[in-house]
């Protein structure tokens, strides 16, 4: 017995249908947010949540920019150097628990790469005790340095499987050149590594852009990032529904135009956590 | 030894092959060197930092003075019989079966019709994999709103939208259902962040299998589904494990997409918001410490077995 055979036009429609339902359960929440965001004041009312703006007005966004924006500054302060300095510590780290291999080393990268699971509350405690007595807690620069580290794994991990595709045989005609480890690095390695720190810039970028519990226990209300100021925003009571939502999307932007001009990568970084990338 | 041959024409053999060895030795020290800041500082924020976590929930800590007695397991056999301490559990384990179960099914619905060949493929599969570029706290306050419980004349959201649709059926309370099933209704909002993930990773696996393989299956009169049900799913195995285990974990560990949505409502509780609430709002820190290992326990006995099959499986390099 075989199964019947649906025509071919009649099954690709099909096909068609079920993918378009889908899209419009994933576009579904940023319909809201944007056709709320475009509307004014006065339009703005729950039970007409779904119906187009008549007029197309920003008085949303520019509110709920003006309320996030001294945190939104936060969020890039804190993201740009903590990315950067992950990537470079990550890039280090890879190369040599790829190409320089040790004794022991295959098994301390294991254990390093197990900070990248572990549920952050198993830390917090003893984190914001060390970060207190150093005088580091509320401030930014406490918590880039706590992203940093704990970006290590997942840095290490992207870099050390980015490099093994880097062939033995390049590495082993600079060493006839008499390059070491410093050597092959600077003209070898770092120029071969422009895709995997594109990856790794972008991972950590949202990573720590889009933190919330390191960022609610380590900063005040002077250093919130983004997350933390949005999340107290749609706590209020003060704070209409529509100034939310316009908030959600303003908070949402840079990692979603990161996502749009840089998909590629970012899909890279996301499969990199599964381990075997 | 190439090497060493190579180069005695250039210079005596015996110096060369020396200094080499010594500068390959003094390389083999600065490898070590460069990672061991590394190395250290995980040491320290991964591994001291538990053991310390451990060592308070093993104290009496409330308050905000550190308070080091030492009261054993007292904490968590505290725990035992707390109610909301209940509640988190049976909450989390609702969520990660139903969030697994349908990001998965989820996904791999989509890397099916995905691998079709069908136009439009790659806006399909951006559609479809922009959420995971945004925080869980965006994801929250978003969905807080569509699914908004309000009745008669307030109704708003999916409800609504529902209403007008005449889908009145559907109509319903959402997160605010009757415990304990309130808390599968925010499995919604993570499903619409996380199974574009799962249907990248499916759509690799299925990019993977050798278009041959699915002919000679054809070819032998195999139908179509046969060739799902026989070949491609078994196939897809080890990507339907990667995915639990990173689906997995992040669902054990699920806190700001709840703290987001539930705004403090204790019916809707889990471990990661217990733990917070109680050591920073209500200075229990002994027994913000115990729930924390708890956390820890449950993602090891996911994590550790596969970390360790995978570590082995690794070809070396």
């Amino acid at each position: 017995m075989k199964a019947p055979t649906y025509p071919r036009q009649l099954r690709r429609s099909l096909m068609y249908l079920m993918l378009l339902a889908m899209a419009i359960f994933f576009l579904l929440p940023v319909y809201v947010l944007v056709i709320t965001g475009l509307k004014s004041f006065g339009e703005v009312d729950l039970q007409r949540m779904w119906d187009l703006p008549a007029t197309i007005n920003f008085e949303n966004f520019w509110a709920a920019y003006q309320a996030l924006a001294p945190h939104l500054a936060n969020s890039l302060r804190l993201v740009i150097p903590s990315s950067l300095i992950s990537s470079l510590l990550g890039s280090i780290n890879g190369y040599i628990f790829s190409k320089w291999k040790f004794k022991g080393s295959d098994w301390i990268f294991t254990l390093i790469l197990f900070g990248m699971f572990i549920p952050y509350q198993s830390i917090l405690i003893p984190l914001v005790q060390f970060m207190e007595q150093l005088g580091l807690r509320g401030s930014i620069t406490g918590l880039i340095l706590v992203h940093v580290i704990y970006g290590i794994p997942i840095t290490t991990l992207i870099f050390r499987n980015y490099y093994a595709g880097v062939p033995g045989e390049v590495l082993e005609a600079g060493r006839i050149d008499g390059a070491g480890l410093i050597g092959l690095y600077r003209h070898i390695v770092f120029p071969l590594s422009l895709p995997g720190f594109v990856v790794v810039l972008i991972w950590q970028f949202t990573q720590a852009y889009n933190d919330f519990l390191f960022a609610v226990v380590l900063t005040n209300i002077s250093s919130w990032p983004v997350t933390v100021a949005l999340n107290n925003m749609a706590g209020s009571q003060i704070v209409q529904w529509n100034v939310q939502m316009a908030g959600a999307l303003v908070a949402a932007l840079p990692t979603l135009l990161l996502y749009i001009f840089l998909g590629r990568y970012f899909l890279r970084g996301l499969m990199a956590g599964a381990l075997k990338g | 030894m190439t090497v060493s041959q190579a180069s005695a024409t250039i210079r005596p053999r015996k110096t060369r092959s020396l200094r080499r060895r010594i500068q390959i030795s003094s390389d083999r020290l600065l490898a070590i060197l460069v990672v061991t800041p590394s190395i250290i500082a995980i040491a320290i924020f991964v591994y001291g930092f538990i053991g310390w976590s451990l060592r308070v929930s093993m104290s009496q800590w409330t308050g905000l003075i550190p308070d080091y007695t030492f009261v054993g397991l007292q904490q968590y056999l505290d725990l035992l019989d707390d109610r909301r301490f209940g509640i988190d559990v049976r909450n989390t384990a609702i969520f990660t079966i139903l969030f697994l179960a349908i990001s998965l099914s989820i996904g791999l619905f989509l890397a099916i019709l995905l691998d079709q060949r069908l136009r439009a493929e790659s806006l399909f599969r951006s559609i479809f994999l922009f959420p995971m570029a945004v925080s869980f706290i965006v994801t929250g306050v978003a969905w807080r709103w569509l699914m908004s419980s309000a009745t008669g004349s307030r109704i708003s959201g999916l409800n609504l939208l529902f209403q007008d649709l005449g889908l009145d059926f559907l109509i319903n309370r959402w997160h605010l259902t009757d415990p304990p099933w309130g808390i599968a209704f925010i499995v919604i909002p993570a499903v619409w962040q996380m199974s574009g993930f799962t249907m990248a990773l499916y759509l690799g696996g299925l990019r993977s299998i050798s278009e041959d393989l699915r002919e000679a299956a054809q070819v032998d009169g195999a139908s179509e589904l046969e060739i799902y049900r026989y070949i491609i799913l078994p196939l897809l195995r080890p990507v339907t494990l990667s995915a639990i285990i990173v689906l997995g974990h992040i669902s054990l560990k699920i806190f700001d997409l709840i703290v987001a949505i539930s705004q403090n409502n204790i019916a809707l509780d889990v471990p990661g918001v217990y733990m917070w609430r109680t050591t920073f709002d209500g200075n229990n820190y002994g027994k913000g410490a115990a729930i924390g290992i708890f956390m820890l326990v449950t993602v090891a006995v996911l994590i550790i077995p596969y970390m360790i099959s995978s570590m082995r499986s690794e070809p070396d390099v």
